[in-house]
């Protein structure tokens, strides 16, 4: 954990081969954790009956396997019927999961994407035409970054009912600024870098210069900034349906939360019920961070001198 | 004030109420673009619900009717927009006849209290632990502690909130688990009063500072290391200033900078986050009771609780873009 001061002869080596900063840690780590949820995923739905994530296919309040829950009506016992134990519904945690962790994650990657197209189209359009359009866009941006989003969607999902890819698109409608800042600003730098006005001087279009000569250089900027939208878009989720709104007959990890806490199963001491969904959504939000932090490490080359 | 030019004043202003008129027309447009109509859309799920409702279409018509539905979009939109603007969201349906107004005037001080202890505290725990991760003096055992300290950040806030309501007032019962003060604790200026509000808050503000203050302390360390690039960096180091004295004076005071932008541009997040939070814990603040009005149906306090929330966010922007010039005296010499 010490200091390693960037000596020159370090310098040098960051040019080798085994020294590429894609590599680091914690993109490593981080990317592990979201792989092993997916394959997890992945197994569950074919070795595991997903229709037990309905209600009522399995007993009431099931403790997860070896653990044994005692209330004034007797003890039960967890079993491999339930391993992960059973909510107040009757619905299979461990189907559960399995369902509800790809609809978690899918939001935030339809987010996302939705977010970062229409950020990537408004920001190089506000990088490269400037003046008034450039303007519009800023102040756009500008004011949408600071809304509550969460509260504008709160309003507009009690009104309207929404299916996963609705309430999808809605969080994207707050996830284009950040993108659209960071590319503008990108591209205004970029734009009288030596290797862009060489360029132009060549004659190559606009289009060109966009997507072939600038693109490339901002791809870890890009990549960041689309997990730091997934993040935003996974919390969005995730406090809608804690507060009861978003698709409303499908199991997710939100719901599950908030079926917990109203149906009090914090007082009852079902742990299983909110814990559960609670660490894998745990697990999701650090895998991203960490994507996040080596992404960082990736766009900016001074973090990476430091040690921790 | 020192500093603040008049244009920087107005386009800052301009700005305020451009945000609150995008989240008001927003609310607006999108329930709207969506088939049918907001009455039709509710009858329907109130039957969805209870079963068959007798002549729903006599109370779609009527409901139309009394709310003006049948006028033309611009005459509904300005006197949307009028309503707003004089706070006059109507009374509230599940508390009838209470005006919305009164319901949330009442809830705004709690949200707003948790609001401004927990900013404070984790903006300036987060940047300070930031400052030492980065700080080339800062002990190493400092430097390894601080990143384990860490675990929760960008967690949900609610995900925190859960965990430490069970560890804290379920299993162990340090902290209370529900509400704002204690039962039977009058409110008024004394110190039982205040103990208990302070008792009950503890556990909301430490689930909001705890996921929070670790994206901060990153954003510092990347700003400090920046910092500490700089030439006048080299030159305080040449001149043998006190390592602390350059530390307070040379780093953090630059660094501290894109911070604060950085803080008002995530005011709105954190809003978001400890409305999510009231609802765990039924503190009696906006989160709770935004989240009581959703499961009642009640959509003028939906609406007008949202709302004066997206208003107090953009005044909170507002003061801090008003404060910004006096912290960095190089804004107001900007040209645009």
């Amino acid at each position: 954990m010490a200091v390693t001061a960037a000596s020159p002869i370090k310098k040098t080596n960051r040019f080798n081969r085994f020294d590429n900063p894609w590599l680091n840690p914690s993109l490593l780590l981080g990317s592990f954790l979201i792989l092993i949820i997916l394959l997890g995923v992945l197994i569950g739905r074919f070795v595991w009956d997903t229709d037990l994530a309905l209600v009522g296919n399995s007993p009431l309040k099931a403790p997860p396997a070896g653990f044994s829950h005692t209330t004034l009506r007797g003890t039960t016992v967890g079993t491999m019927a339930n391993p992960l134990g059973t909510d107040g519904d009757g619905r299979d945690m461990l189907a559960v999961m399995i369902v509800g962790a790809p609809r978690t994650l899918a939001i935030g990657f339809i987010a996302a994407l939705a977010g970062m197209g229409i950020g990537i189209l408004l920001g190089f359009t506000a990088g490269f035409v400037g003046g008034r359009v450039d303007d519009i866009i800023r102040i756009a941006s500008d004011t949408t970054i600071t809304i509550p989003s969460i509260l504008v969607l709160i309003v507009i999902q009690s009104i309207i009912p929404v299916n996963l890819i609705g309430m999808a698109l809605l969080i994207s409608a707050f996830s284009w600024p950040g993108p659209t800042r960071l590319i503008r600003g990108q591209v205004l730098s970029m734009r009288e870098s030596g290797y862009v006005k060489m360029a132009r001087i060549s004659g190559v279009s606009t289009f060109d210069i966009m997507f072939k000569e600038m693109m490339p250089n901002l791809i870890p900027y890009l990549a960041a900034s689309f997990i730091g939208n997934m993040q935003g878009a996974i919390l969005a989720g995730i406090g809608l349906e804690v507060l009861g709104l978003g698709p409303q007959r499908v199991p997710t990890l939100g719901k599950s939360i908030y079926w917990s806490v109203q149906l009090s199963g914090l007082s009852q001491g079902l742990w299983w019920w909110w814990g559960f969904p609670a660490i894998i959504l745990i697990v999701i939000f650090i895998g991203l961070l960490l994507i996040n932090l080596g992404l960082d490490e990736v766009s900016n080359p001074r973090l990476r001198q430091k040690v921790e | 004030m020192k500093g603040i030019t008049l244009g920087y004043f107005l386009r800052r202003l301009g700005i305020f109420f451009l945000t609150i008129w995008i989240a008001a027309t927003l609310i607006y447009i999108i329930p709207r673009m969506a088939p049918g109509d907001p009455i039709t859309a509710m009858v329907s799920r109130m039957s969805q619900q209870a079963g068959y409702i007798e002549n729903s279409d006599k109370i779609i018509e009527g409901w139309k009717k009394r709310f003006g539905l049948d006028d033309p979009w611009y005459i509904q939109y300005g006197r949307y927009l009028r309503n707003l603007a004089t706070l006059d969201f109507g009374p509230s349906i599940a508390l009838f006849p209470t005006p919305v107004k009164e319901i949330v005037v009442r809830a705004l001080p709690w949200t707003l209290g948790l609001l401004i202890v927990s900013i404070t505290l984790f903006f300036f725990i987060g940047n300070f632990l930031g400052a030492l991760l980065a700080w080339k003096k800062t002990p190493a055992f400092v430097r390894f502690i601080i990143p384990i300290t860490m675990v929760f950040t960008s967690v949900p806030a609610i995900l925190a909130g859960l965990i430490l309501l069970y560890v804290f007032a379920f299993k162990f019962n340090i902290f209370p688990s529900i509400g704002s003060y204690g039962r039977g604790v009058q409110p008024g200026w004394d110190w039982g009063f205040v103990q208990s509000v302070l008792w009950h808050g503890m556990l909301p503000v430490i689930s909001l500072v705890v996921v929070t203050f670790g994206y901060w302390a990153l954003g510092m360390r990347g700003m400090m290391i920046t910092v500490e690039g700089e030439d006048y960096m080299t030159l305080a180091q040449a001149k043998g200033l006190n390592p602390f004295y350059s530390l307070y004076r040379y780093m953090i005071r630059n660094a501290i900078l894109p911070q604060i932008t950085s803080l008002a541009l995530t005011l709105g997040t954190s809003v978001g986050g400890a409305i999510i939070v009231e609802y765990l814990f039924a503190y009696r603040g906006m989160g709770t009771a935004i989240f009581t009005a959703i499961r009642n149906q009640d959509y003028p306090v939906i609406q007008g609780g949202t709302f004066l929330l997206v208003v107090t966010t953009a005044l909170a922007v507002f003061i801090l873009d008003m404060l910004y010039p006096l912290i960095d005296p190089r804004i107001s010499h900007e040209g645009r």
